[in-house]
C-alpha cells in the first residue's frame, strides 16, 4: 500500500474507524478463550468403553482462541478476516450464544440475528413460510411478528411462488437467498454474518452489498466474516485479523488487509506481524477544516466553487519519510479523487517530522464534485524504502456540496464535445 | 442499550414468552411432520393404540384368559395401553430430538430444553385425544363417573412430570453416546412388561411382584385402576412399596436437570 503511486486507481475505501469509536460499545469481549478437545479416537458407544475399559482417551487440545479481547461500537461495520482455521467462526459462535466460552466475559447489548454456517437453521422437512416464522421466533421476533414478515422475507429471497415448497427440494442457492432474507428481515440491532459471499451468484452478492450499504446508511451494527478483502475494505470501518486463536491487528482495513495477505502470501515475513510491533497510531489530528475563497471556515461547499482544505498533525514519533495522502470519497466510500504530498525540505534538511513536530498541510482544491454528501480521509505512511506502512488512517471531515445542476456521477469535468449532424457521403 | 453478560447456549434462558412460543412452534411443526403424507393422518395416532388393544385384548381374554378375572379388563388395558404409549412415544420420539433439530441446534441460539418439551408435548396432543376416546370406552363399558375423576389429572401430571425428565436425560445423551436410542428401545420394551399394563399388580406374586412394585410407574398405573375404573381394587401396601417408586421418581427428575444442564451448553460442539 505505498502512497507513491497515483490514488486515483485505488479499492473502494471507507477506511474511517474515527466514525464509530466515539459510540457507545455493543459488543465487548474480554479475555475469551475456547478449546476443543479432540479425543484422538472418538469413542462413540458404550462398547467402546466396555470393550476398552483401560483404555484411557487421548485428547489434543485444539485452542480455537486463546484469550480475545475486542470491542464493537454502535453502528460499527467490523470485519472479522483470518485463514481457515484461525478461529473466526468460532469466536462467532460463541457471540451468538451457540458455543459457551472456556473462560473469559461476552457482553452484548441490543438483539442479535446470527447467519452462521451458511444458514440459520432451517428444518429440511417443513416448507419455507414455516422455516421463516420459526426462525423469526429464534431471532427474537414475537410468533406475530414473525408472520407479518413472512411476505417481505419471500420478496427479498425472490421465492414467493415457492412458499408452500419443502426445503428439500430447494437449490443451495435459493437456501442460502431465504436464510439471508430471514436474517435481514429479523431488523436486528446487530448482525453476525460469517462467510455469505462465499455462496450465490452475482445478483445475490450484489444483493447483499445493498444490504450492507443500507446497514451503513442507517448506523446499524455489522460483524462481518469474510475471505472478500474488497468487501473489508468498501465497508469497513475497522477489521480485525484472527490468526493461530489470537487478534493480531484491529483497526484500519487496508492494513489488516495488507497484513491478512501478508499471512497468506508472506512466508518468512510473518514474525513482522505480531500486534504491537507497529503502533497503530503514529501521528495525532490537530485540527482540520475547509474555506471558503474569502478564507472564512464553512461546513459545505458550493457547486462549482474552490475548497480550501487545512490540516495540522502532529507527530507521535519521529515519521522518516512521511508521505501524506488525501483521499475524497462520496458517501458509499467510492474514491472520487486524491493526492499524496511530502515534506517541504529546504536544501539538505533531513525528510523527517520529529515527534512532537507539527506539519501544516494547506491550500486549495478544483471543485469538480456534483451536489452530494463526501468526505475526506488521510493516511498517514512513513519510511517508504522499506515496509511502506500505511500507519494511520482517519476521516477527516464530512461536507455537503450544494448546488442546482445535479448530474450523473460524481463529478462534473469540462467536455469540450459537440453533436453536429454529419452530411450524407 | 445496557450490555447484558453473554453466558452461553443453555438448558433455559432467552425470556418465557419466546419459549413458550418455540416450543409451541416446533411442536405444531413436529405434529404435522408426523402425520404429513399419511392417508389417514391424524387418525393413525388413535387407531394405533386401538389396534394393539385389540390385540392385546383377544390373547388376554381369550388365550391367556386373564380378562375374566378382573374386573373391567378390557377398559382397563385399554388406559393403560393409553398411558403406557404415551410414555413410550414421548421418550423415544425425544431421544433423537436435539440431533434431528440439528439445524437450529447448531446455528441459533434459543434455551435448548425447548427441543424435548415440544417432542413431549406433541405427544400431548395425542394422550388428549386418545384419553377422550378411552373415556368414551369407559363410560359406554357400564363404569359409571366417580368422584376419584377428578384426581385423575394429578396422575396425568406425574406421568408427565416422569416423561419430561426421561426424555431430556435421553435427548441429552444420545448426541454423545448414540447407542442410547437402541438401550432405550429395548428397555422401554422391557418396561411395557414391567409395568402393571397388561395386568393388575395383585395377580403377581413373589419376588417379580416386589421388583414390579418398585418400578415409579406402577404406582401411577395402580393408582389410575382405582380411581378411574375400579374403586374396589386392592392396593397393596407397605413402606417400601411406596417410599422406593417415590424415591426413584425423585432421583430420575433431579438427575434429568442435573444431566440436562451439564450437556445443553455443549451440545452444539458434539453434534
Amino acid at each position: 500500500m505505498t502512497l507513491d503511486e497515483p490514488i486515483g486507481t485505488a479499492t473502494l475505501t471507507t477506511p474511517s474507524p474515527g466514525r464509530v469509536l466515539q459510540r457507545p460499545v455493543v459488543i465487548e469481549a474480554r479475555e475469551v478463550h475456547k478449546t476443543f478437545r479432540i479425543p484422538d479416537r472418538r469413542i462413540d458407544s458404550f462398547k467402546e468403553r466396555v470393550t476398552h475399559p483401560l483404555s484411557r482417551v487421548t485428547y489434543r487440545d485444539l485452542h480455537a482462541l486463546r484469550g480475545v479481547s475486542f470491542d464493537v461500537h454502535d453502528g460499527e461495520f467490523l470485519g472479522i478476516v483470518g485463514r481457515n482455521g484461525s478461529g473466526k467462526s468460532t469466536l462467532l459462535k460463541i457471540v451468538a450464544s451457540i458455543y459457551r466460552a472456556d473462560s473469559g466475559r461476552i457482553r452484548m447489548a441490543g438483539r442479535l440475528a446470527p447467519f452462521i454456517e451458511l444458514g440459520v437453521g432451517f428444518n429440511p422437512e417443513l416448507t419455507s413460510r414455516e422455516n421463516v416464522t420459526l426462525n423469526g421466533v429464534l431471532m427474537g421476533l414475537s410468533r406475530h411478528e414473525a408472520r407479518r414478515r413472512l411476505d417481505a422475507v419471500l420478496d427479498f429471497a425472490e421465492l414467493r411462488e415457492f412458499a408452500d415448497l419443502k426445503l428439500k427440494n430447494y437449490s443451495s442457492g435459493m437456501m442460502v437467498r431465504l436464510a439471508f432474507a430471514v436474517m435481514v428481515e429479523a431488523d436486528a440491532d446487530i448482525m453476525l454474518i460469517d462467510e455469505v459471499l462465499a455462496v450465490g451468484d452475482a445478483a445475490f452478492a450484489q444483493k447483499c452489498m445493498d444490504v450492507f450499504r443500507a446497514r451503513r446508511r442507517a448506523d446499524k451494527t455489522v460483524v462481518l466474516v469474510t475471505h472478500d478483502m474488497a468487501t473489508v475494505q468498501s465497508f469497513c470501518d475497522r477489521a480485525m485479523l484472527i490468526h493461530d486463536g489470537e487478534i493480531r491487528f484491529v483497526g484500519d482495513p487496508e492494513e489488516t488487509a495488507l497484513r491478512y495477505y501478508r499471512l497468506n502470501f508472506g512466508g518468512e515475513r510473518d514474525d513482522r506481524l505480531r500486534s504491537g510491533d507497529v503502533p497503530d497510531v503514529n501521528a495525532r489530528l490537530v485540527d482540520a477544516w475547509l474555506e471558503d475563497g474569502a478564507g472564512r471556515r464553512v461546513e459545505n461547499v458550493e457547486q462549482g466553487e474552490s475548497i480550501g482544505l487545512s490540516v495540522i498533525f502532529e507527530a507521535r514519533q519521529d515519521l522518516i519519510n512521511p508521505v501524506f495522502g488525501f483521499h475524497f470519497r462520496d458517501a458509499d466510500g467510492v474514491q472520487v479523487f486524491g493526492f499524496n504530498r511530502t515534506l517541504e525540505l529546504d536544501e539538505g534538511e533531513p525528510d523527517v517530522l520529529r515527534a512532537g513536530e507539527r506539519v501544516r498541510i494547506a491550500g486549495r482544491i478544483e471543485n469538480p464534485l456534483l451536489p452530494g454528501r463526501y468526505f475526506v480521509s488521510s493516511m498517514i505512511s512513513r519510511n517508504r524504502s522499506g515496509g511502506d506502512l500505511a500507519l494511520h488512517v482517519l476521516r477527516l471531515l464530512d461536507f455537503v456540496v450544494y448546488g442546482t445542476q445535479p448530474g450523473p456521477g460524481s463529478v462534473s469535468v469540462k467536455a469540450d464535445v459537440k453533436a453536429v449532424r454529419e452530411l450524407a457521403p | 442499550m445496557e450490555l447484558r453478560e453473554v453466558r452461553g447456549p443453555g438448558a433455559l434462558g432467552g425470556g418465557w414468552r419466546r419459549s413458550l412460543e418455540l416450543l409451541y412452534l416446533i411442536g405444531v411443526t413436529e405434529f404435522k411432520r408426523t402425520y404429513f403424507g399419511t392417508a389417514l393422518g391424524y387418525l393413525w395416532s388413535l387407531c394405533r393404540p386401538l389396534l394393539l388393544f385389540a390385540v392385546l385384548l383377544a390373547v388376554f381374554t381369550h388365550v391367556v384368559r386373564l380378562g375374566s378375572q378382573v374386573q373391567h379388563y378390557p377398559v382397563l388395558l385399554l388406559l393403560n395401553i393409553v398411558l403406557f404409549g404415551f410414555f413410550q412415544e414421548a421418550t423415544s420420539t425425544a431421544t433423537g430430538s436435539v440431533v434431528s433439530q440439528e439445524a437450529i441446534v447448531r446455528k441459533t441460539q434459543f434455551p435448548r430444553l425447548v427441543i424435548p418439551l415440544a417432542v413431549v408435548l406433541t405427544s400431548v396432543f395425542n394422550l388428549a385425544l386418545n384419553l377422550v376416546v378411552t373415556f368414551a370406552f369407559i363410560l359406554s363399558f357400564g363404569v359409571s363417573p366417580m368422584w376419584t375423576w377428578l384426581l385423575f389429572p394429578l396422575l396425568l401430571l406425574a406421568l408427565l412430570a416422569l416423561t419430561v425428565a426421561v426424555s431430556m436425560i435421553l435427548s441429552s445423551l444420545y448426541p454423545r453416546f448414540r447407542d442410547v436410542a437402541i438401550i432405550w428401545a429395548v428397555l422401554a420394551t422391557a418396561l411395557f412388561y414391567a409395568t402393571p399394563v397388561l395386568y393388575p399388580l395383585e395377580k403377581v406374586r413373589g419376588l417379580i411382584g416386589d421388583l414390579i412394585a418398585l418400578n415409579p410407574l406402577t404406582p401411577i398405573f395402580e393408582l389410575a385402576r382405582r380411581w378411574v375404573i375400579d374403586p374396589s381394587a386392592p392396593v397393596e401396601g407397605g413402606a417400601l412399596r411406596i417410599l422406593v417408586p417415590i424415591a426413584l421418581y425423585l432421583v430420575i427428575c433431579a438427575s434429568a436437570v442435573w444431566i440436562f444442564n451439564r450437556e445443553a451448553p455443549r451440545v452444539a460442539e458434539e453434534l
